[in-house]
């Protein structure tokens, strides 16, 4: 189990190696194919050239992509010096993403601030579009065929295809502005209570969860009443177990299997919802810095949000490689 | 018409009409196990009775469909458990087991005898295992749901049984998933969990078909060495008649949710009486036959449980339907009979004459075999 943990944190420090190279070259090197010079992206059009000039000697944008990049890797573990000759040096503390075109800000700070939100989102709309889902779906699969199965199901479906800006502004209007029921905190801070947390972060966490919720409780249902026509349920019962113990010993468990794989699968899709959910919502986490980001060129930023979403989602993959080794002993290694 | 045909008296037996409890250990009583569907009623067990004592072995044979399974999981209570099984099997007639009736009994009741005072071994171990807990744990789940012990108890009470059913070092492969194991190893298991909790009646649902043939015999040697030990019933059901000559004191022979043929497996056996009976045991491979000989299926195919043939069920296969007078093997079923001449409890439901079948077994049936 040890070497198999080792072996996989190194895979994905590699494939995170991979994506930023992979992210860093097209942002840096599709500027220079289409004749764009990152130095004007960062300084504006109508800058001397003798400013560019510093400008690219200062960034190391003069340097070869390859080094460019080094640059960049050795930044985050050890800190980086900006210099344009001796007495123009800008000092940027590990870990080093670089700073903002735009607001020339540290985008490690920026990402930082960021990051509780889109957390606490993504976590939030995880716990509860399982806990929802599953839990509707078993109920639909033990109710099958009953008024119950079929209100959820017809609920399901629509959920599955309603999308969450369409959601999202409908609760808004309805909780926030007309009845007034919540109120929505513009800056999330950690210095808020988390009162203030829950109330803001309620609607999003449902306009998320809703989508995958539905989703999640098909396949619940699908594969619960698969696993309770499984012939080692006979046997629980043949036991003389009571049906409780058999649904939550027997059946649920292995009802958790298939739900594990897609949901290590939809933690890549969360993101992009994460995205659509903080536009909606006005949040300012690391989809609102992404879309910001990429609607001004700001390339550092955007370098940035890729490493962190990229982290995010190997280590949550991984963290469902372990529970699905915990859960199934036959794909359990070494 | 079909229900005038349904009584389900079984003549030639005192038919028992205030239900009092029988002296046998195991009665069953006129079972009928229909389940609705949108094609129709199947009627996978029809008015079946048989009676079974402790140390007794009763094998029930029957192709595919002809209502064995359904039987014993009838016997078990398993059509009635379930969130959403309960609308589909209807269930009548009785099950005594031991001074008990368990078709009008509580579930619960009948929940706490399941496991241990009856068990069930199934025909695919594989499958009937649970693929994520070891074999040690599903055992000792067996054995705590009812005794009231700890862990550490149970666990040896796992390592005592499947060193009892033959399995090599039980203290390490206890806690081995049933993937690690080999069929014949999860049969064993399977068997270890059956009786962990001594159980007064076995029923053991085609033990040895998904088993290859010199594992078979080894789980058979098994389960009877392991009756003895026990002193339980036994019931195995099974379409390979040899298993029953190996292990059976009494034979059930079903054929469309209805028993053609019951009694001493000796006499079932020596004088079988209804040309069903005759048509499996001219289909089993024998090695002693010559080699030429081509093997003799019954012919047709199961009837549907849907519709089931009118007058004997067996009439459209049956080479002897024309035999008896008139039409009568297609429009009056036959009730089972005692034989004529037999010891006791021999039983038969065909039209034919006591002669005709006489003359039959000895000239046409017989030198075949």
């Amino acid at each position: 189990m040890l070497a198999y943990l080792i072996r996989r944190i190194i895979a994905v420090i590699m494939m995170v190696l991979v994506v930023l190279l992979t992210t860093f070259s097209i942002f840096y090197l599709l500027p220079k194919w289409s004749g764009q010079d990152l130095a004007v992206v960062y300084a504006g059009k109508g800058t001397s050239p003798e400013a560019l000039e510093g400008i690219r000697n200062k960034l190391g944008l003069d340097e070869p992509v390859l080094a460019q990049f080094w640059e960049f890797v050795k930044g985050i573990p050890m800190g980086r010096d900006y210099a344009n000759g001796a007495d123009d040096v800008t000092h940027c503390d590990a870990p080093c993403l670089g700073y903002s075109f735009r607001t020339e800000t540290s985008v490690w700070d920026a990402l930082t601030s960021a990051l509780p939100v889109t957390g606490a989102l993504a976590l939030g709309a995880c716990i509860m579009w399982l806990v929802g889902g599953v839990a509707v779906g078993v109920l639909s699969a033990l109710k099958r065929g009953s008024f119950w199965d079929r209100t959820a199901m017809i609920g399901a479906l629509s959920g599955v295809s309603m999308p969450i800006f369409f959601t999202g502004m409908i609760m808004m209007g309805v909780f926030v502005h007309s009845l007034g029921l919540l109120k929505l905190d513009d800056e999330l801070t950690s210095s808020d209570s988390i009162g203030v947390w829950f109330e803001t972060l309620l609607l999003p966490w449902i306009a998320l969860a809703f989508l995958q919720a539905a989703m999640y409780a098909r396949l619940t249902r699908a594969t619960m009443l698969e696993v309770m026509g499984e012939d080692y349920i006979r046997t629980a019962r043949s036991k003389g177990l009571g049906e409780q113990a058999v649904i939550i010993r027997h059946a649920l468990r292995s009802t958790m299997t298939p739900i594990l794989t897609v949901f290590g699968l939809d933690l890549g899709v969360l993101m992009g919802g994460a995205i659509l959910t903080e536009q909606t919502f006005g949040l300012k986490g690391i989809g609102y810095e992404a879309v910001n980001a990429v609607g001004s060129k700001d390339l550092p930023v955007i370098l940035g949000v890729t490493l962190i979403a990229a982290l995010a989602i190997a280590v949550a993959n991984l963290v469902v490689d372990i529970m699905y080794a915990v859960i199934d002993p036959r794909v359990r290694l070494g | 018409m079909n229900d005038l045909n349904r009584s389900g008296a079984v003549a030639g037996e005192p038919v028992d009409t205030t239900s009092a409890p029988p002296s046998a250990f195991l009665e069953v009583r006129d079972l009928k196990v229909h389940f609705p569907t949108d094609d129709g009623l199947v009627k996978s067990v029809d008015g079946l009775s048989f009676s079974l004592e402790k140390g007794q072995t009763l094998g029930i044979v029957g192709e595919s469909g002809s209502g064995k399974s359904v039987t014993s999981l009838g016997i078990m209570g398993l059509h009635t458990v379930g969130q959403y099984s309960k609308r589909r099997a209807r269930i009548s007639g009785e099950i005594w087991l031991d001074g008990q009736e368990l078709l009008t009994a509580p579930p619960d009741k009948v929940r706490k005898l399941r496991g241990r005072e009856m068990s069930m071994i199934f025909q695919d171990p594989l499958s009937a295992l649970h693929p994520y807990y070891s074999i040690g744990k599903q055992i000792v789940e067996a054995y705590r749901v009812h005794h009231n012990v700890d862990k550490k108890t149970a666990r040896k009470r796992a390592i005592e049984l499947l060193d009892r059913v033959g399995i090599p070092q039980p203290d390490k492969r206890v806690d081995s998933y049933p993937h690690e194991f080999s069929g014949g190893m999860r049969q064993r298991a399977m068997i270890a969990m059956a009786l962990v909790n001594n159980p007064e009646l076995l029923i053991a649902d085609e033990p040895t078909t998904a088993l290859d043939v010199t594992v078979q015999a080894q789980i058979l040697d098994l389960i009877r060495d392991l009756q003895k030990e026990f002193g339980s019933a036994v019931i195995i059901i099974t379409h390979d008649l040899g298993v029953v000559a190996e292990l059976a004191d009494k034979i059930v022979v079903m054929y469309g949710g209805r028993c053609v043929e019951r009694g001493p497996a000796e006499q079932v056996f020596t004088h079988p009486q209804h040309p069903y009976t005759w048509g499996l045991l001219g289909s089993m491979p024998r090695i002693d036959r010559d080699q030429t000989d081509r093997l003799n299926p019954v012919k047709g195919s199961p009837p549907s449980l849907i519709n089931i043939p009118s007058g004997c069920a067996f009439h459209p296969r049956c080479p002897y339907a024309d035999l008896p007078k008139g039409n009568v093997t297609r429009t009056v079923r036959p009730e089972l009979e005692l034989v004529d001449g037999s010891a006791e409890s021999h039983f038969s439901a065909c039209h034919l004459s006591a002669e005709q079948r006489e003359r039959l077994w000895t000239e046409e049936i017989a030198p075949k075999l």
